[in-house]
Protein backbone atom coordinates (compact mmCIF):
# COMPACT_ATOMS: atom_id res chain seq x y z
CA UNK A 1 0.00 0.00 0.00
CA UNK A 2 1.46 3.64 -1.03
CA UNK A 3 1.33 6.01 1.61
CA UNK A 4 -1.40 8.86 0.51
CA UNK A 5 0.62 11.35 -1.57
CA UNK A 6 -2.38 13.89 -1.30
CA UNK A 7 -4.54 13.89 1.81
CA UNK A 8 -7.95 16.13 1.25
CA UNK A 9 -9.67 15.54 4.72
CA UNK A 10 -13.07 16.97 5.81
CA UNK A 11 -12.75 20.00 3.53
CA UNK A 12 -14.94 22.46 3.14
CA UNK A 13 -15.75 25.37 1.78
CA UNK A 14 -19.01 28.04 1.20
CA UNK A 15 -20.19 31.08 -0.85
CA UNK A 16 -23.28 32.79 0.75
CA UNK A 17 -24.05 30.33 2.48
CA UNK A 18 -23.77 27.56 -0.58
CA UNK A 19 -21.28 24.66 0.36
CA UNK A 20 -19.00 24.83 -2.70
CA UNK A 21 -16.84 22.13 -1.10
CA UNK A 22 -18.61 19.64 1.12
CA UNK A 23 -16.55 18.23 3.63
CA UNK A 24 -14.87 16.19 0.85
CA UNK A 25 -12.34 13.48 1.82
CA UNK A 26 -10.23 12.66 -0.94
CA UNK A 27 -6.34 10.86 -1.32
CA UNK A 28 -3.98 10.68 -4.14
CA UNK A 29 -1.51 7.96 -4.17
CA UNK A 30 1.96 8.57 -5.04
CA UNK A 31 2.18 7.72 -9.08
CA UNK A 32 -1.78 7.72 -9.76
CA UNK A 33 -3.56 10.09 -12.40
CA UNK A 34 -6.42 10.65 -10.05
CA UNK A 35 -9.31 12.25 -11.86
CA UNK A 36 -12.15 14.52 -10.44
CA UNK A 37 -15.55 14.60 -12.38
CA UNK A 38 -18.76 16.23 -12.25
CA UNK A 39 -21.34 17.98 -14.12
CA UNK A 40 -20.75 21.86 -13.91
CA UNK A 41 -21.17 23.36 -10.94
CA UNK A 42 -19.67 20.40 -8.69
CA UNK A 43 -17.01 22.44 -7.40
CA UNK A 44 -14.16 21.21 -9.05
CA UNK A 45 -11.94 24.52 -9.95
CA UNK A 46 -12.98 25.75 -5.78
CA UNK A 47 -11.57 22.17 -5.00
CA UNK A 48 -8.06 22.88 -6.99
CA UNK A 49 -7.77 26.50 -6.12
CA UNK A 50 -8.04 25.56 -2.27
CA UNK A 51 -5.23 22.63 -2.88
CA UNK A 52 -3.20 25.42 -4.63
CA UNK A 53 -3.81 27.73 -2.19
CA UNK A 54 -5.63 30.31 -3.75
CA UNK A 55 -8.76 30.20 -1.82
CA UNK A 56 -8.29 29.27 1.69
CA UNK A 57 -11.04 26.92 2.39
CA UNK A 58 -13.50 27.46 5.74
CA UNK A 59 -12.75 24.19 7.36
CA UNK A 60 -10.58 20.65 7.04
CA UNK A 61 -7.36 20.13 6.61
CA UNK A 62 -5.24 19.88 3.07
CA UNK A 63 -1.49 17.59 3.35
CA UNK A 64 1.18 16.96 0.89
CA UNK A 65 3.55 14.82 1.61
CA UNK A 66 2.71 13.90 5.13
CA UNK A 67 2.99 18.08 5.67
CA UNK A 68 -0.41 20.06 6.54
CA UNK A 69 -0.08 23.20 3.36
CA UNK A 70 -4.06 24.49 4.25
CA UNK A 71 -2.76 27.70 5.15
CA UNK A 72 0.74 28.04 2.80
CA UNK A 73 0.08 30.79 0.20
CA UNK A 74 0.76 29.31 -3.31
CA UNK A 75 3.94 29.87 -3.85
CA UNK A 76 5.48 28.32 -0.75
CA UNK A 77 3.13 24.89 -2.57
CA UNK A 78 5.03 25.58 -5.31
CA UNK A 79 8.23 25.37 -4.27
CA UNK A 80 7.03 21.77 -2.26
CA UNK A 81 6.61 20.39 -5.62
CA UNK A 82 2.90 21.45 -6.20
CA UNK A 83 1.96 22.39 -10.27
CA UNK A 84 -1.14 23.77 -11.17
CA UNK A 85 -2.33 24.25 -14.98
CA UNK A 86 -5.34 26.81 -15.39
CA UNK A 87 -8.78 26.21 -17.25
CA UNK A 88 -8.76 29.04 -18.51
CA UNK A 89 -5.51 29.59 -19.83
CA UNK A 90 -3.39 31.54 -17.62
CA UNK A 91 0.17 32.89 -18.89
CA UNK A 92 2.76 35.35 -19.16
CA UNK A 93 1.53 36.56 -22.84
CA UNK A 94 3.36 39.15 -23.53
CA UNK A 95 6.79 37.09 -23.31
CA UNK A 96 8.26 34.62 -25.36
CA UNK A 97 7.45 30.67 -24.68
CA UNK A 98 10.64 30.12 -23.70
CA UNK A 99 10.66 33.46 -21.74
CA UNK A 100 7.56 31.34 -20.19
CA UNK A 101 8.85 28.31 -19.45
CA UNK A 102 12.24 29.63 -18.46
CA UNK A 103 10.62 31.68 -15.92
CA UNK A 104 9.04 28.32 -13.93
CA UNK A 105 12.71 26.88 -14.09
CA UNK A 106 14.06 29.74 -12.32
CA UNK A 107 11.36 29.45 -9.80
CA UNK A 108 13.00 26.27 -8.36
CA UNK A 109 16.46 27.04 -9.55
CA UNK A 110 17.49 28.67 -5.92
CA UNK A 111 16.04 32.46 -5.42
CA UNK A 112 16.43 35.13 -8.10
CA UNK A 113 17.72 37.72 -6.37
CA UNK A 114 20.13 37.65 -8.61
CA UNK A 115 20.68 41.56 -11.01
CA UNK A 116 23.50 41.53 -13.06
CA UNK A 117 24.08 38.90 -15.26
CA UNK A 118 22.03 38.19 -18.53
CA UNK A 119 18.68 35.57 -17.91
CA UNK A 120 18.04 34.93 -21.34
CA UNK A 121 22.25 34.09 -22.32
CA UNK A 122 21.90 31.81 -18.87
CA UNK A 123 22.23 27.94 -20.67
CA UNK A 124 21.14 26.64 -17.00
CA UNK A 125 17.45 28.25 -17.82
CA UNK A 126 17.81 28.09 -21.77
CA UNK A 127 18.57 24.88 -22.88
CA UNK A 128 16.22 23.14 -19.79
CA UNK A 129 13.36 25.30 -21.20
CA UNK A 130 13.86 24.15 -24.97
CA UNK A 131 13.50 20.27 -23.29
CA UNK A 132 10.58 20.93 -21.00
CA UNK A 133 8.93 22.74 -24.47
CA UNK A 134 10.26 19.59 -26.68
CA UNK A 135 8.19 17.63 -23.94
CA UNK A 136 4.87 19.28 -25.12
CA UNK A 137 5.66 19.81 -28.90
CA UNK A 138 6.67 23.46 -28.68
CA UNK A 139 10.44 23.49 -29.20
CA UNK A 140 9.73 25.50 -32.89
CA UNK A 141 7.80 27.56 -31.34
CA UNK A 142 9.88 28.96 -28.59
CA UNK A 143 10.54 32.73 -30.04
CA UNK A 144 6.68 33.57 -30.78
CA UNK A 145 5.23 35.86 -28.16
CA UNK A 146 2.64 33.78 -26.04
CA UNK A 147 -0.23 36.04 -27.21
CA UNK A 148 0.08 34.91 -30.66
CA UNK A 149 -0.16 30.97 -30.46
CA UNK A 150 -3.43 29.22 -31.04
CA UNK A 151 -5.47 27.81 -27.96
CA UNK A 152 -4.19 24.61 -28.17
CA UNK A 153 -0.86 25.71 -28.18
CA UNK A 154 -1.55 27.85 -25.11
CA UNK A 155 -3.16 24.49 -23.75
CA UNK A 156 0.50 22.73 -24.16
CA UNK A 157 2.27 25.68 -23.24
CA UNK A 158 0.02 25.77 -19.64
CA UNK A 159 1.27 21.96 -19.50
CA UNK A 160 4.70 22.61 -20.35
CA UNK A 161 4.61 25.60 -17.53
CA UNK A 162 3.53 23.49 -14.90
CA UNK A 163 6.16 20.20 -15.67
CA UNK A 164 8.94 22.71 -16.06
CA UNK A 165 8.77 23.57 -12.25
CA UNK A 166 9.31 19.63 -11.60
CA UNK A 167 6.53 19.33 -9.69
CA UNK A 168 5.90 16.31 -7.42
CA UNK A 169 2.14 16.90 -8.52
CA UNK A 170 0.45 18.25 -10.89
CA UNK A 171 -2.91 19.54 -10.65
CA UNK A 172 -4.70 19.79 -13.81
CA UNK A 173 -7.71 21.53 -14.33
CA UNK A 174 -9.78 20.95 -17.69
CA UNK A 175 -6.38 20.56 -19.64
CA UNK A 176 -8.41 20.06 -22.78
CA UNK A 177 -10.65 22.43 -22.28
CA UNK A 178 -12.06 24.49 -25.51
CA UNK A 179 -9.90 21.56 -27.76
CA UNK A 180 -10.70 20.32 -31.19
CA UNK A 181 -10.65 16.43 -30.80
CA UNK A 182 -7.46 16.26 -32.84
CA UNK A 183 -5.76 18.80 -30.30
CA UNK A 184 -7.26 16.76 -27.49
CA UNK A 185 -5.56 13.55 -28.63
CA UNK A 186 -2.56 14.99 -28.71
CA UNK A 187 -3.03 16.47 -25.28
CA UNK A 188 -3.81 12.96 -23.85
CA UNK A 189 -0.61 11.55 -25.84
CA UNK A 190 0.77 14.58 -23.70
CA UNK A 191 -0.36 13.23 -20.50
CA UNK A 192 -0.02 9.20 -21.24
CA UNK A 193 3.33 10.33 -21.65
CA UNK A 194 3.72 11.05 -17.65
CA UNK A 195 1.50 8.74 -16.88
CA UNK A 196 3.17 7.04 -14.01
CA UNK A 197 6.61 9.28 -13.45
CA UNK A 198 4.63 12.00 -12.40
CA UNK A 199 1.77 11.98 -9.48
CA UNK A 200 -1.52 13.58 -11.62
CA UNK A 201 -4.93 15.11 -10.26
CA UNK A 202 -6.75 15.68 -13.28
CA UNK A 203 -10.24 17.46 -13.66
CA UNK A 204 -11.87 17.10 -16.85
CA UNK A 205 -14.70 17.35 -18.96
CA UNK A 206 -13.59 15.11 -21.70
CA UNK A 207 -14.61 11.32 -20.50
CA UNK A 208 -13.28 9.79 -23.10
CA UNK A 209 -9.97 11.90 -22.06
CA UNK A 210 -10.65 10.80 -17.83
CA UNK A 211 -11.30 6.96 -18.64
CA UNK A 212 -8.29 6.28 -21.55
CA UNK A 213 -5.64 8.03 -18.24
CA UNK A 214 -7.68 7.55 -15.21
CA UNK A 215 -6.10 5.09 -12.23
CA UNK A 216 -8.67 6.40 -9.83
CA UNK A 217 -11.89 8.37 -9.96
CA UNK A 218 -13.50 10.47 -7.60
CA UNK A 219 -17.03 11.90 -8.39
CA UNK A 220 -17.84 15.61 -7.25
CA UNK A 221 -22.08 16.38 -6.81
CA UNK A 222 -22.76 19.83 -5.37
CA UNK A 223 -19.37 19.46 -3.44
CA UNK A 224 -19.83 16.20 -2.21
CA UNK A 225 -17.83 13.51 -3.14
CA UNK A 226 -20.59 10.44 -4.44
CA UNK A 227 -18.07 7.85 -5.21
CA UNK A 228 -14.65 7.04 -5.81
CA UNK A 229 -12.91 3.99 -7.63
CA UNK A 230 -11.44 2.27 -9.74
CA UNK A 231 -12.79 3.44 -13.84
CA UNK A 232 -14.84 0.16 -14.38
CA UNK A 233 -16.49 0.49 -10.72
CA UNK A 234 -17.53 4.10 -11.48
CA UNK A 235 -19.13 3.09 -14.82
CA UNK A 236 -20.67 0.32 -12.97
CA UNK A 237 -21.94 2.51 -9.96
CA UNK A 238 -25.84 3.39 -10.10
CA UNK A 239 -25.05 6.93 -8.15
CA UNK A 240 -23.06 7.74 -10.46
CA UNK A 241 -24.88 6.93 -13.24
CA UNK A 242 -28.53 8.67 -12.11
CA UNK A 243 -26.13 11.80 -10.75
CA UNK A 244 -24.35 12.15 -13.92
CA UNK A 245 -22.93 10.15 -16.46
CA UNK A 246 -26.28 9.30 -17.47
CA UNK A 247 -26.41 8.02 -21.40
CA UNK A 248 -22.56 9.24 -21.70
CA UNK A 249 -21.81 5.82 -19.88
CA UNK A 250 -24.41 3.92 -21.20
CA UNK B 1 22.32 46.15 -29.43
CA UNK B 2 26.20 47.12 -29.25
CA UNK B 3 26.57 46.77 -33.23
CA UNK B 4 25.79 49.93 -35.31
CA UNK B 5 25.16 47.72 -38.13
CA UNK B 6 21.95 46.36 -36.27
CA UNK B 7 20.44 49.30 -35.25
CA UNK B 8 16.91 50.68 -36.09
CA UNK B 9 15.23 54.15 -35.96
CA UNK B 10 15.22 53.41 -31.75
CA UNK B 11 18.73 52.64 -30.92
CA UNK B 12 19.89 55.80 -33.55
CA UNK B 13 17.95 57.68 -31.43
CA UNK B 14 19.00 56.78 -28.29
CA UNK B 15 22.59 56.93 -29.32
CA UNK B 16 22.18 59.98 -30.87
CA UNK B 17 20.10 61.89 -28.46
CA UNK B 18 23.47 60.83 -25.70
CA UNK B 19 25.82 61.87 -27.83
CA UNK B 20 23.98 65.03 -28.49
CA UNK B 21 24.27 65.75 -24.38
CA UNK B 22 27.52 64.72 -24.16
CA UNK B 23 28.61 67.14 -26.48
CA UNK B 24 26.09 70.11 -25.84
CA UNK B 25 28.79 71.62 -23.03
CA UNK B 26 31.24 72.19 -26.34
CA UNK B 27 28.68 73.55 -28.43
CA UNK B 28 26.89 75.97 -26.15
CA UNK B 29 30.32 77.41 -25.24
CA UNK B 30 30.83 78.43 -28.13
CA UNK B 31 27.30 80.05 -29.04
CA UNK B 32 27.86 81.36 -25.31
CA UNK B 33 24.46 80.21 -24.33
CA UNK B 34 24.78 78.53 -20.86
CA UNK B 35 20.96 78.61 -20.23
CA UNK B 36 20.80 75.72 -22.91
CA UNK B 37 23.63 73.49 -20.76
CA UNK B 38 21.30 74.48 -17.07
CA UNK B 39 18.24 73.04 -19.26
CA UNK B 40 19.76 70.19 -20.43
CA UNK B 41 21.36 69.17 -17.16
CA UNK B 42 17.32 69.92 -15.35
CA UNK B 43 16.48 67.59 -18.47
CA UNK B 44 18.79 64.90 -17.77
CA UNK B 45 18.39 65.35 -13.79
CA UNK B 46 14.38 65.18 -14.24
CA UNK B 47 15.13 61.78 -16.83
CA UNK B 48 17.03 59.54 -14.18
CA UNK B 49 14.24 59.94 -11.78
CA UNK B 50 11.78 59.40 -14.83
CA UNK B 51 14.03 55.82 -15.35
CA UNK B 52 13.29 55.02 -12.01
CA UNK B 53 9.80 55.44 -12.06
CA UNK B 54 9.95 53.57 -15.51
CA UNK B 55 11.29 50.71 -13.76
CA UNK B 56 8.34 50.11 -11.27
CA UNK B 57 5.86 51.48 -13.75
CA UNK B 58 6.92 50.30 -16.95
CA UNK B 59 8.69 46.79 -16.33
CA UNK B 60 6.87 46.60 -12.97
CA UNK B 61 3.17 47.04 -13.62
CA UNK B 62 3.24 49.34 -10.07
CA UNK B 63 1.66 52.63 -10.93
CA UNK B 64 3.40 54.96 -8.66
CA UNK B 65 1.34 58.16 -8.28
CA UNK B 66 4.11 59.46 -5.11
CA UNK B 67 7.71 59.67 -7.02
CA UNK B 68 8.62 63.42 -6.54
CA UNK B 69 8.71 62.29 -2.91
CA UNK B 70 11.81 60.59 -3.21
CA UNK B 71 13.32 63.69 -5.24
CA UNK B 72 12.63 66.00 -2.34
CA UNK B 73 14.07 63.40 0.50
CA UNK B 74 17.35 63.25 -1.97
CA UNK B 75 17.55 67.05 -2.04
CA UNK B 76 16.95 67.40 1.63
CA UNK B 77 19.59 64.83 1.98
CA UNK B 78 21.79 67.55 0.49
CA UNK B 79 20.40 70.53 1.97
CA UNK B 80 20.38 69.54 5.48
CA UNK B 81 23.74 68.25 5.86
CA UNK B 82 24.74 71.61 3.96
CA UNK B 83 23.11 73.34 6.70
CA UNK B 84 25.04 72.00 9.30
CA UNK B 85 28.11 72.55 7.30
CA UNK B 86 28.08 68.59 5.97
CA UNK B 87 29.48 68.94 2.45
CA UNK B 88 30.74 65.57 1.71
CA UNK B 89 29.60 64.42 -1.63
CA UNK B 90 29.85 60.61 -0.75
CA UNK B 91 27.95 61.14 2.45
CA UNK B 92 25.30 63.09 1.06
CA UNK B 93 24.71 60.98 -1.94
CA UNK B 94 24.74 58.25 0.79
CA UNK B 95 22.41 59.31 2.73
CA UNK B 96 19.79 60.23 0.01
CA UNK B 97 20.45 56.66 -1.09
CA UNK B 98 19.65 55.70 1.97
CA UNK B 99 17.02 57.54 3.28
CA UNK B 100 14.90 56.36 0.11
CA UNK B 101 15.42 52.74 0.56
CA UNK B 102 14.26 53.19 3.97
CA UNK B 103 11.45 55.19 2.46
CA UNK B 104 10.57 53.24 -0.25
CA UNK B 105 10.95 49.71 1.92
CA UNK B 106 8.41 50.98 4.58
CA UNK B 107 6.00 52.37 2.32
CA UNK B 108 6.47 49.21 -0.30
CA UNK B 109 5.59 47.11 2.42
CA UNK B 110 2.31 48.52 2.63
CA UNK B 111 1.35 49.57 -0.43
CA UNK B 112 2.22 46.52 -2.31
CA UNK B 113 -0.48 44.93 -0.64
CA UNK B 114 -3.06 47.02 -2.64
CA UNK B 115 -3.82 47.14 -6.14
CA UNK B 116 -4.88 49.38 -9.30
CA UNK B 117 -6.20 52.31 -8.07
CA UNK B 118 -5.61 51.62 -4.58
CA UNK B 119 -1.89 51.31 -4.91
CA UNK B 120 -2.44 54.55 -7.02
CA UNK B 121 -3.66 56.37 -3.91
CA UNK B 122 -1.79 55.19 -1.55
CA UNK B 123 1.82 55.93 -2.93
CA UNK B 124 0.40 59.72 -3.05
CA UNK B 125 -1.01 59.15 0.29
CA UNK B 126 2.44 58.92 1.52
CA UNK B 127 4.37 61.31 -0.91
CA UNK B 128 1.98 63.72 0.47
CA UNK B 129 2.84 62.50 4.31
CA UNK B 130 6.78 63.60 3.30
CA UNK B 131 5.47 66.66 1.65
CA UNK B 132 3.71 68.21 4.63
CA UNK B 133 6.27 66.58 6.73
CA UNK B 134 9.14 68.79 5.31
CA UNK B 135 6.59 72.10 5.35
CA UNK B 136 6.11 71.81 8.86
CA UNK B 137 10.00 72.08 10.14
CA UNK B 138 10.42 75.40 10.07
CA UNK B 139 14.25 74.67 11.05
CA UNK B 140 14.88 73.67 7.48
CA UNK B 141 12.65 76.44 5.50
CA UNK B 142 9.51 75.06 6.44
CA UNK B 143 7.16 75.94 2.96
CA UNK B 144 9.91 78.92 1.96
CA UNK B 145 12.04 76.09 0.89
CA UNK B 146 15.85 75.36 1.89
CA UNK B 147 18.59 77.41 0.23
CA UNK B 148 21.73 74.92 -0.35
CA UNK B 149 25.10 77.45 -0.49
CA UNK B 150 27.64 74.66 -1.04
CA UNK B 151 27.09 71.82 -3.49
CA UNK B 152 28.64 68.59 -2.82
CA UNK B 153 32.29 68.06 -2.30
CA UNK B 154 33.87 64.67 -3.73
CA UNK B 155 37.44 65.41 -1.88
CA UNK B 156 39.02 67.17 -4.64
CA UNK B 157 38.20 64.23 -7.25
CA UNK B 158 35.89 66.46 -8.92
CA UNK B 159 34.22 69.93 -8.41
CA UNK B 160 30.80 69.97 -9.10
CA UNK B 161 30.15 73.91 -8.52
CA UNK B 162 31.76 74.30 -12.11
CA UNK B 163 28.88 73.98 -13.75
CA UNK B 164 30.77 72.19 -16.81
CA UNK B 165 31.86 69.55 -14.57
CA UNK B 166 28.44 69.21 -13.17
CA UNK B 167 27.01 68.80 -16.24
CA UNK B 168 28.90 65.72 -17.18
CA UNK B 169 28.84 64.55 -13.95
CA UNK B 170 25.07 64.49 -14.36
CA UNK B 171 25.86 62.96 -17.69
CA UNK B 172 27.41 60.01 -16.38
CA UNK B 173 25.22 59.56 -13.75
CA UNK B 174 22.33 59.36 -16.76
CA UNK B 175 24.30 56.98 -18.80
CA UNK B 176 25.12 54.83 -15.52
CA UNK B 177 21.19 54.70 -14.18
CA UNK B 178 20.00 53.63 -18.18
CA UNK B 179 23.23 50.97 -17.96
CA UNK B 180 21.99 49.60 -14.56
CA UNK B 181 18.16 49.45 -15.66
CA UNK B 182 18.75 47.54 -18.38
CA UNK B 183 21.16 45.17 -16.79
CA UNK B 184 18.50 44.83 -14.19
CA UNK B 185 16.05 44.40 -16.25
CA UNK B 186 17.61 41.92 -18.25
CA UNK B 187 18.46 39.61 -15.40
CA UNK B 188 16.70 36.95 -13.91
CA UNK B 189 15.31 39.57 -11.07
CA UNK B 190 13.94 41.52 -14.07
CA UNK B 191 12.25 38.50 -16.18
CA UNK B 192 10.26 37.78 -12.52
CA UNK B 193 9.61 41.68 -12.28
CA UNK B 194 7.94 41.73 -15.68
CA UNK B 195 6.70 38.15 -15.70
CA UNK B 196 4.55 39.84 -12.51
CA UNK B 197 3.33 42.67 -14.60
CA UNK B 198 2.55 40.02 -17.35
CA UNK B 199 0.58 37.69 -14.63
CA UNK B 200 1.04 37.42 -10.98
CA UNK B 201 -1.52 34.69 -10.47
CA UNK B 202 0.75 32.60 -12.72
CA UNK B 203 3.68 33.21 -11.25
CA UNK B 204 2.82 32.83 -7.91
CA UNK B 205 1.47 29.40 -8.80
CA UNK B 206 4.99 28.30 -10.59
CA UNK B 207 6.26 29.35 -7.21
CA UNK B 208 7.88 33.44 -6.96
CA UNK B 209 6.41 35.37 -4.00
CA UNK B 210 5.77 38.24 -6.33
CA UNK B 211 5.28 40.55 -3.70
CA UNK B 212 8.93 40.05 -1.87
CA UNK B 213 10.41 40.54 -5.35
CA UNK B 214 8.46 43.81 -6.19
CA UNK B 215 9.06 45.31 -2.95
CA UNK B 216 12.95 44.96 -3.75
CA UNK B 217 12.42 46.49 -7.18
CA UNK B 218 10.18 49.64 -5.35
CA UNK B 219 13.19 50.13 -3.50
CA UNK B 220 15.74 50.11 -6.12
CA UNK B 221 13.40 52.89 -7.89
CA UNK B 222 13.20 54.66 -4.91
CA UNK B 223 17.00 54.66 -4.55
CA UNK B 224 17.88 56.00 -8.11
CA UNK B 225 15.31 58.41 -7.79
CA UNK B 226 16.25 59.70 -4.70
CA UNK B 227 19.86 59.73 -6.19
CA UNK B 228 18.56 62.61 -8.98
CA UNK B 229 17.24 64.27 -6.10
CA UNK B 230 20.23 64.36 -4.31
CA UNK B 231 21.52 66.04 -7.93
CA UNK B 232 18.61 68.00 -8.12
CA UNK B 233 19.27 69.85 -5.01
CA UNK B 234 22.55 70.37 -6.09
CA UNK B 235 21.37 71.96 -9.11
CA UNK B 236 18.73 74.32 -7.69
CA UNK B 237 20.64 74.88 -4.87
CA UNK B 238 17.55 75.47 -3.85
CA UNK B 239 14.61 73.31 -2.31
CA UNK B 240 11.22 73.30 -1.87
CA UNK B 241 8.76 71.39 -0.55
CA UNK B 242 6.43 72.06 -3.25
CA UNK B 243 9.06 70.11 -5.64
CA UNK B 244 7.14 66.97 -3.31
CA UNK B 245 3.62 67.86 -4.59
CA UNK B 246 1.63 65.43 -5.77
CA UNK B 247 1.56 67.11 -9.46
CA UNK B 248 4.95 67.11 -9.58
CA UNK B 249 4.85 63.04 -9.25
CA UNK B 250 2.04 63.52 -12.27
CA UNK B 251 4.25 65.13 -14.53
CA UNK B 252 6.73 61.98 -14.17
CA UNK B 253 4.23 59.75 -14.69
CA UNK B 254 3.33 62.56 -17.84
CA UNK B 255 6.98 61.93 -18.66
CA UNK B 256 7.13 58.48 -18.85
CA UNK B 257 3.89 57.61 -20.46
CA UNK B 258 4.46 60.37 -22.85
CA UNK B 259 8.22 58.47 -23.71
CA UNK B 260 7.03 55.23 -23.81
CA UNK B 261 6.27 53.03 -20.50
CA UNK B 262 7.89 49.82 -20.16
CA UNK B 263 10.93 50.84 -22.57
CA UNK B 264 14.33 51.47 -21.42
CA UNK B 265 14.96 55.41 -23.15
CA UNK B 266 11.28 55.97 -23.51
CA UNK B 267 11.24 58.08 -20.18
CA UNK B 268 14.34 59.88 -21.63
CA UNK B 269 12.83 60.72 -24.77
CA UNK B 270 9.48 61.86 -22.64
CA UNK B 271 11.28 64.08 -20.48
CA UNK B 272 13.18 65.39 -23.13
CA UNK B 273 9.79 66.44 -24.93
CA UNK B 274 8.32 67.30 -22.05
CA UNK B 275 10.99 69.84 -20.75
CA UNK B 276 11.78 71.57 -23.64
CA UNK B 277 7.78 71.96 -24.39
CA UNK B 278 7.49 73.10 -21.12
CA UNK B 279 10.05 75.93 -21.87
CA UNK B 280 8.61 76.87 -25.38
CA UNK B 281 4.90 76.70 -24.84
CA UNK B 282 5.39 78.73 -21.54
CA UNK B 283 7.53 81.73 -23.61
CA UNK B 284 4.12 81.78 -25.61
CA UNK B 285 1.37 81.36 -23.50
CA UNK B 286 0.14 80.91 -19.52
CA UNK B 287 -2.04 78.22 -20.45
CA UNK B 288 0.63 75.69 -21.95
CA UNK B 289 -0.57 72.90 -19.33
CA UNK B 290 -3.62 73.43 -21.29
CA UNK B 291 -1.73 72.20 -24.39
CA UNK B 292 0.30 69.36 -22.76
CA UNK B 293 -2.99 68.08 -21.45
CA UNK B 294 -4.32 67.70 -25.32
CA UNK B 295 -0.81 66.40 -26.15
CA UNK B 296 -1.48 63.70 -23.76
CA UNK B 297 -4.66 63.03 -24.71
CA UNK B 298 -3.15 62.38 -28.55
CA UNK B 299 -0.41 60.15 -27.32
CA UNK B 300 -2.64 57.81 -25.20
CA UNK B 301 -5.36 57.50 -28.23
CA UNK B 302 -2.99 57.44 -31.52
CA UNK B 303 0.76 56.09 -30.13
CA UNK B 304 0.46 53.58 -27.72
CA UNK B 305 3.91 53.22 -26.33
CA UNK B 306 4.50 56.73 -26.63
CA UNK B 307 7.38 58.61 -28.31
CA UNK B 308 9.64 55.21 -28.34
CA UNK B 309 6.41 52.40 -29.61
CA UNK B 310 6.22 55.07 -32.35
CA UNK B 311 10.22 54.72 -33.10
CA UNK B 312 9.63 50.78 -32.64
CA UNK B 313 7.23 50.58 -35.73
CA UNK B 314 9.34 53.28 -37.71
CA UNK B 315 11.78 50.16 -36.98
CA UNK B 316 10.02 47.60 -38.69
CA UNK B 317 8.72 49.63 -41.52
CA UNK B 318 12.00 49.54 -42.90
Amino acid sequence: MTAAFLQISNLYKSFGGVAATDHVDLEVLEHEVHAVIGPNGAGKTTLISQLAGELEPDDGQVAFLGRDITRLPPHARAQLGLARSFQITSLMLDMTVRDNVALAIQAHDGHSFRFWRDARRDTALTDRAMQALARVGLEGRADTIAQQMSHGEHRQLEIALALATDPKLLLLDEPMAGMGSEEAARMVEILRDLKGSKTMLLIEHDMDAVFALADRITVLVYGKVIATGKPDEIRADESVRRAYLGDEAG
Amino acid sequence: MLDPRLWQAREWVTALTLAAFGLAPVFTELASQPFILDLIARLMILAIAAVSLNLILGHGGMISFGHAAYIGIGAYAVGIPAYYEITNGFLQIAIAIGASAVFAFFTGLISLRTKGVYFIMITMAFAQMVYFAFISIEEYGGDDGLVIETRSEFGGLFDIEDTTTFYYFTWVSLVAALYLVRRIMRSRFGMVIEGAKGNERRMQSIGFDTYKYRLTCYVIAGMICGYAGALLGNFTSFFSPEMMDWTHSGELLFMVVLGGAGSLFGPVLGTAAFVLLEEFLSGITIYWQAIFGVLLILVVLFAPGGIDGFLGRLGRKR
